[in-house]
């Protein structure tokens, strides 16, 4: 896994006079990776995207992006990295088009495959009918669109996004993340910071759980939800309400199975290991029967609510 | 120079189809056009039976019913330019959330502060020689009377002096532009810097030099040589003076000193003067036009750095 690490920090800090906006920071990113930033405000997730970024210096530790450092190496970092800040503008005098190509010549982009870059762009982000027209007219959620085109006319490896969902309105939410599926699907590494949890749980394959400057929790959504809401164990359910004593007695001696309950509409079984798959090979023995079953999910809302419980931090 | 070039010609671009600039060349046409025209009028009477530097006279010569002349207008007009030019240089793209966004650009970062600087240095340029020349023809065919060689270089030598001195309120326009968040706030400094050294710089000095060597009617000359220097010295904090001394020495040839009052001593002891050679005039300007530079490069230098140090934040 280590060698295809594509943003890798250790121990990093930023400190503001005595306000440490970010304490500690081990952050590993493998390539493909979508994975988002999510805490309250002023939690540290701006401030680490600053930092990746090489817009802020570390206080301490050090940032490997590709294996090159931000501040050191800005030009690298730059020309394989793609950046949405949060409040994104545009020259509103100048149209999509025209801002898409200035991007693209700042990346040393010219000629006809500049062209062909942008309208290829234009296209992917819905935005054909409206390129020649200034950006100043656009809405909200349409220079959101304009803003990953922007990343993209690079042809990033890796793709930041600040917040990219705030304040625009469901339909766009939803073109904005897939495009950001879509990148993903071309390999680009993601990351993209929300305080939108169900947004981020649709895209993410992973999440870290920002609080106070520190990452306190880091994985995939369905890991942090047994760690966080059942203390690492999966929950396997059955959509059969009563089972016969003898399937029950069948299912509790598989090994790490620790308990079995019933309710209306169906039977939980908890275990220490995903056992699935060993749960449908006995209730096929025992009965005859293929019965459906999942391990159960958890809503990246209510992990965030364990987390933040009683600290006092809303979201 | 990563990215230098297309910023500089983005900007450029900008500036020429700004209204902004639209109106700052009309501003100065109308001005130049109109002081040439009352100086063609009133010229037989200003020269008299002089032949020397008929032509250098247009830029000098003012009637009674329009006191200004060339040089006059330009000293007023110039500072505008510059401030016009510079003083939403960085604050703007910040506020329009443009920074961040030209920033993730695989471009050295000052490349933006220098491609904006040079872009408008470049205007200043244009609309300086554009206007000299401009006057200049309107002049000639006004009066009839061809310019010498060396009436052309101090023409010339005018023009970059000009020049310099709208890089100075540029320069100066561009850091009130990174000190401060809002363009409203560094509009209103930059007003408030010129207006301070224009219409308060003489009555500072003069009460500094008139508390430290007191002049009256019984005062001896050395008393008034004193006074005048000492006047003269804090006067030269303003770079104003410093372009109207050196414009007075490169277009008045026969002024031999930059001071009225050493001026007036000269004549009523019987000393009249003869124009100065170029070479003496150059001599005569030299430490102002270095002190006009040196306060450029001050200003510049510490934008510069201001800009560099600063983290690059969207909100």
């Amino acid at each position: 896994m280590s060698d295809n690490l594509v943003i890798e920090t250790r121990d990093l800090t930023k400190a503001y006079g005595k306000f440490m906006a970010v304490k500690g920071l081990n952050l590993r990113i493998a390539e493909g990776e979508v994975f988002g930033l999510l805490g309250p405000n002023g939690a540290g997730k701006t401030t680490t995207i600053l930092m990746l970024m090489g817009f802020c210096e570390p206080t301490a530790g050090s940032v490997r992006i590709m294996g090159y450092d931000p501040v050191r190496e800005p030009i690298r970092v730059k020309s394989v990295v793609g950046y949405m800040p949060e409040k994104i503008g545009f020259y509103d005098d100048m149209t999509a088009r025209e801002n898409l190509e200035y991007t693209g010549r700042l990346n040393g982009l010219a000629g006809s495959r500049l062209t062909a870059r942008i309208n290829e762009l234009i296209d992917i982000v819905g935005l054909r009918d409206r390129a020649d027209q200034p950006v100043g007219k656009y809405s909200h959620g349409m220079k959101q669109r304009l803003g990953i085109a922007d990343v993209m006319v690079k042809q990033p490896r890796i793709a930041i996004f600040d917040e990219p969902t705030s304040g625009i309105d469901p339909e766009g939410t939803d073109q904005v993340l897939n495009l950001v599926r879509t990148m993903a699907r071309q390999k680009v590494t993601v990351i993209i910071s929300s305080h939108q949890l169900h947004h981020l749980q649709k895209v993410c394959t992973g999440v870290g759980i920002f609080s106070r400057g520190r990452m306190i929790a880091s994985g995939p959504v369905d890991k942090l939800g047994r760690d966080a809401l059942r203390k690492g164990n999966y929950n396997i359910v059955l959509p059969i309400a009563q089972l016969t004593d003898r399937v029950r007695s069948e299912i509790s001696r598989i090994p790490g199975v620790f308990s079995i309950d019933s309710t209306a509409d169906s039977t939980i079984v908890s275990a220490e290991e995903d056992i699935s798959g060993e749960i449908e090979r006995v209730v096929l023995e025992a009965t005859g029967l293929k019965v459906q079953m999942k391990v159960e999910e958890f809503e990246l809302e209510e992990i965030y609510m364990k987390y933040f419980e009683g600290s006092g931090t809303g979201i | 120079m990563n990215g230098l070039l297309e910023i500089f010609r983005k900007e450029l671009a900008d500036s020429f189809n700004s209204k902004r600039f639209i109106i700052l060349f009309v501003l100065v046409y109308m001005a130049g056009i109109a002081t040439i025209y009352i100086a063609a009028q009133n010229i037989r009477a200003a020269v008299g039976d002089s032949t020397s530097n008929i032509f250098l006279n247009l830029f000098i010569v003012s009637g009674s019913n329009m006191p200004f002349s060339f040089p006059l207008f330009m000293s007023i007009f110039i500072p505008i330019i510059g401030i016009a030019l510079g003083f939403d240089t960085v604050n703007s793209e910040r506020t329009s959330g443009n920074l961040s966004r030209l920033l993730a650009q695989p471009i050295y970062r000052d490349s933006l502060i220098n491609g904006k600087f040079l872009a408008g240095l470049t205007m200043i340029t244009i609309l300086i020689v554009s206007v000299v020349v401009i006057v200049s023809g309107l002049g000639l065919r006004l009066i009839g009377v061809p310019p010498e060689a060396e009436e052309i270089l101090r023409l010339f030598i005018f023009v970059v002096v000009s020049i310099l001195y709208g890089a100075f309120w540029m320069s100066l326009a561009v850091l009130f532009s990174v000190l401060f968040r809002k363009t409203s706030t560094s509009a209103l400094a930059s007003i408030a810097v010129w207006m301070f050294l224009f219409l308060f710089m003489g009555i500072i000095a003069n009460l500094i030099a008139g508390a430290v060597f007191p002049v009256n009617q019984d005062s001896t000359v050395a008393q008034v040589a004193d006074y005048d220097s000492l006047y003269r010295m804090i006067n030269r904090i303003s770079p104003g003076t410093l372009y109207a001394e050196s414009i007075q020495a490169i277009l008045v040839p026969i002024m031999g000193s930059s001071s009225p009052t050493m001026m007036m001593i000269g004549i009523y002891s019987g000393l009249m003067p003869s124009p100065l050679p170029l070479s003496q005039s150059l001599v005569l300007v030299w430490p102002q036009l270095v002190g006009l530079l040196a306060l450029t490069a001050v200003c510049f230098a510490v934008a510069y750095i201001k800009f560099m140090r600063e983290e690059i934040r969207s909100t």
